[in-house]
């Protein structure tokens, strides 16, 4: 039975690109020192997996790269070799080399041969290096074999694939075809096993082969093509002529694949040539992302609409025989009901939730690299890794973080010489935080390098025209000239950073996710730029309020309190502005029907509505309202897909009625009536 | 006999209409005593006027938006649109949904107009289609593709994409 093997692709890329982050992981983590065998089984069992997969599936340019490097970690594994600084940065070369085949194959492209070669030849002259016993060990073989390559052989080769052969993804044609590139290939196949056609199950194996190999062929080079199934058949592989022919090797199905792949240590050095080749023939599949889900959060999902379908049959019962006696249990039903509805919404959205590891662990590498490169000395530390967010929100964080920490690597942390000198410890430190604060998630990227120097900002902000000479501002507004675009204070401008592009995309995405950035700094000690994003994007808790006909919704994380305004604490600012005295605050007052022409509000006096204080970028202001709905969790529309953005209005949704209510954007009303 | 250059022209031309010219079907509706027709294969749907939830800061003639199943959809007066005197809706009012190619950005968008009434379904051949006449920039003609005729009537055929993309929407 042929099995589409294109369909499994997919998967393998994405285990690939895992278990290329885990090795990275790892080698970070053996390079800080702290690492015992345990990781370094880790580093190799990722590799042996990507090699196992991309040779099952034919990308033989990626599982020969991949074997070298297993080779090398399988001798740091049994101890033979230690692994050096210089090691290590060989190996994170190769995973990202490693990384860009893996990409191209999958996406296709192009795979830059040199960058191949480089590493490769670095792993083997590692390999080569420092002679060990092992290496002298192993090199034997290699010598052997080529001798070998230049006499023509014929190989006389058993192959009979166990019944489950095929369950494995193995395909014997496969190998055949594969045989028959090596030299001149004839045979026979023994079908005396097949089993009548009622009884045959056609994802069993019932074949065997015996065939004859004729060619420069070497021992190794048959033994490369059996190795991905070699647990699940019986190989016997004979030389019949040369001098060689006593040679019989005979796999057993035991012997494990580790042990055979340190026998198979030698390392088959294909010319660049031949892995563009097969590359090339990897057509591009379109990615299409997929998700993985813990199987309890799936088995909280069916106990969910389990309860449901319960509540569901309940309320159908009810309804074909109703009176009014029976009201109470249909009110306990609806109830129900709606618990039920909204756990089973709160796990449908908790498939969507991903641990933020998933940016926080490029982070370390990136910090190794750059602090290398800048010569400074950087201790990365990482707090609330598992905090979870939302796989879009993931997604489109990476960047802006990427460009926050870099920045703090080139800005903020100092030169070791200078760190010294102003009494601090040398290794500067940069700590990455995640945690839930009320509905949101923040994240804080905190330095305690030289911090931001206020002066120097409002000295360029007003260089650059975007403030008038002489302004009072405050420190968050001083802060803010950061972000706006073309604003760079580094001295000189780097590679890593200081061209002022970046700071203000960086507000932008994180503005686009609903989120807001806070900077803080204290010269001398140290920078906190803090994230705030929503938990989700789909879906909100929202207060609805009317002003005239017109229906809002408020997001309820903006909102601080809502307060029936009274005369006495409204007060005027030069005539026109309002403010509400509230406590020992003025709160300026935003009045909805007139941002937004209302023109049936009923409210004109403002004892007469509702005063709904909002906070957004650190502001308070008074949203004034005609009256109070419900709260509701609402699903965020856009209104973008078929009108235009609107101005003070972040989306729209459809309430229970099937009308349609917009949802208040509460930073941008903010700056609406600035 | 042999064609002269020009005739055998003629005669491709010829030929070539009345291949391509199977006729398209147009909606057409009234909207203050003039008639409009609208490729048929771009409307969705028709439904009855129902109040719509407005929009604040939009163009006059954006009466607001609907709920069409679960979609966002932006509701226009033509009437309004048209600078055509307003009127009351009436029963008869009708909403057609259409759906238009942006010609700016090139996404599919949908969009709903609010007409008088919808008038027949009538087939115009592209060799019975009349170029629009110059008004000078005064009417808004950019906006029609042709005239054609529905039974003694003057039909004007508009171009939605035209008519209904960021145009004027986006200015806001």
């Amino acid at each position: 039975m042929a099995i589409d093997m294109e369909q499994f692709h997919q998967v393998f890329f994405e285990e690939s690109f895992e278990g290329l982050d885990v090795m990275e992981t790892g080698l970070l983590n053996l390079d800080n020192g702290d690492a015992d065998n345990e990781e370094i089984n880790t580093i190799f069992r990722a590799a042996h997996s990507i090699k196992g997969g991309s040779g099952t599936f034919g990308f033989q340019s990626i599982s020969d790269f991949t074997h070298i490097m297993e080779t090398l970690l399988d001798e740091v594994r049994d101890g033979i070799r230690d692994l050096t600084h210089e090691g290590i940065n060989v190996l994170l070369k190769s995973v990202d080399c490693l990384r860009m085949m893996m990409t191209a194959a999958s996406e296709g492209g192009d795979v830059d041969d040199s960058e191949v070669k480089t590493n490769f030849d670095a792993l083997q002259n590692i390999l080569g290096s420092e002679s060990s016993s092992a290496t002298e060990e192993i090199s034997e073989p290699a010598a052997d074999s080529t001798a070998q390559a230049s006499a023509e052989t014929v190989w006389k080769i058993s192959f009979a694939p166990h019944k489950n052969f095929m369950q494995f993804g193995n395909d014997p044609a496969r190998i055949i075809r594969e045989l028959a590139t090596l030299g001149k290939l004839s045979g026979h196949v023994d079908t005396d096993n097949v089993p009548e056609f009622t009884d045959l199950n056609p994802e069993d194996m019932f074949l065997s082969w015996d065939l004859e190999l004729k060619g420069e062929v070497t021992k190794e080079q048959i033994d490369d093509v059996f190795s991905w199934v070699e647990d699940e058949s019986d190989i016997s592989i004979t030389a019949m002529s040369s001098d060689v022919s006593s040679q019989t090797v005979k796999k057993q199905t035991d012997a494990t694949v580790v042990k055979s792949e340190a026998v198979k240590a030698p390392v088959k050095a294909k010319p660049a040539a031949a892995v563009k080749a097969s590359d090339k023939k990897e057509k591009s599949t379109p990615a299409s992302s997929s998700i993985r889900v813990g199987i309890d959060k799936i088995d909280d999902l069916i106990n969910m609409v389990g309860e449901l379908v319960i509540t569901q049959s309940m309320l159908s019962m009810l309804g074909e025989d109703f009176n009014m006696t029976r009201l109470e249990k249909l009110q306990e039903g609806l109830i129900q009901l709606d618990r039920h509805t909204r756990e089973l919404q709160e796990s449908v959205m908790q498939i969507r939730m991903v641990p933020i590891s998933f940016t926080f662990s490029r982070f370390p590498r990136m910090v190794r690299d750059l602090s290398e490169k800048l010569d400074k000395k950087i201790e990365l530390v990482m707090h609330g890794e598992n905090t979870e967010l939302d796989k879009t929100v993931i997604e489109k964080i990476g960047d802006p973080l990427v460009h926050l920490v870099r920045n703090s690597v080139d800005h903020g942390i100092e030169m070791p010489e200078d760190r010294l000198a102003a009494g601090k410890p040398e290794t500067g430190t940069i700590q990455l935080n995640a945690f839930h604060r009320g509905g949101n998630i923040v994240i804080e990227i905190t330095d305690d390098g030289k911090g931001i120097d206020k002066d120097v900002i409002l000295a360029k902000g007003i260089e650059k025209g975007l403030v008038e000479a002489g302004a009072k501002l405050s420190d968050q507004q001083i802060y803010d000239l950061l972000f706006n675009p073309g604003f760079s204070t580094a001295a000189e401008i780097t590679d890593v950073s200081g061209r002022g592009v970046g700071m203000d995309v960086v507000k932008k995405n994180i503005m686009s996710l609903g989120g807001a950035i806070e900077t803080h700094s204290v010269k001398g000690q140290g920078s906190i730029f803090s994230i705030r994003l929503p938990l989700t994007l789909a879906i909100l808790d929202g207060q609805s309020v009317s002003v005239g006909s017109d229906n809002y919704i408020i997001p309820l994380v903006s909102i601080v309190e809502s307060v029936q305004p009274k005369k006495e604490s409204l007060n005027m600012v030069a005539g026109k502005g309002e403010t509400y005295k509230l406590r020992d605050e003025y709160l300026p007052i935003i009045r909805i029907r007139d941002l937004f022409n209302v023109p049936d509000a009923k409210a004109d006096d403002l004892e007469e509505g509702l005063l709904v204080v909002v906070e957004a970028d650190g502001k308070r202001f008074g949203v004034f309202v005609d009256d109070l709905l419900g709260q509701q969790q609402v699903v965020i529309k856009s209104l973008e897909s078929n009108y235009k953005r609107i101005n003070g209005v972040s989306g729209a949704t459809i309430l229970g009625d099937g009308s349609v209510a917009l949802i208040l954007d509460i930073p941008s009303l903010i700056r609406m009536s600035d | 006999m042999m064609m002269t250059a020009e005739q055998e022209n003629e005669a491709i031309d010829q030929e070539q209409i009345t291949e391509a010219d199977q006729g398209e079907e147009y909606l057409t509706f009234s909207l203050a005593n003039e008639e409009y027709g609208v490729d048929i294969l771009r409307v969705q749907e028709l439904r009855g006027w129902e109040p719509v939830t407005r929009v604040p800061n939009s163009p006059d003639y954006v009466k607001g938006v609907l709920n069409l199943r679960g979609a966002i959809v932006p509701v226009i007066d033509l009437r309004v649109r048209f600078n055509l005197p307003v009127e009351d809706y009436s029963s008869l009012t009708v909403v057609i949904v259409l759906a238009i190619k942006d010609k700016k950005d090139g996404n599919e968008r949908i969009i709903s107009v609010v007409v008088d009434e919808i008038s027949d379904v009538v087939k115009a051949k592209m060799s019975e289609i009349q170029a629009t006449p110059k008004f000078g920039s005064a009417l808004d003609i950019e906006y029609i593709s042709g005239l054609a005729d529905a039974d003694g009537k003057m039909l004007m055929l508009l171009d939605i994409d035209t008519m209904l993309s960021v145009s004027d929407m986006q200015q806001f």
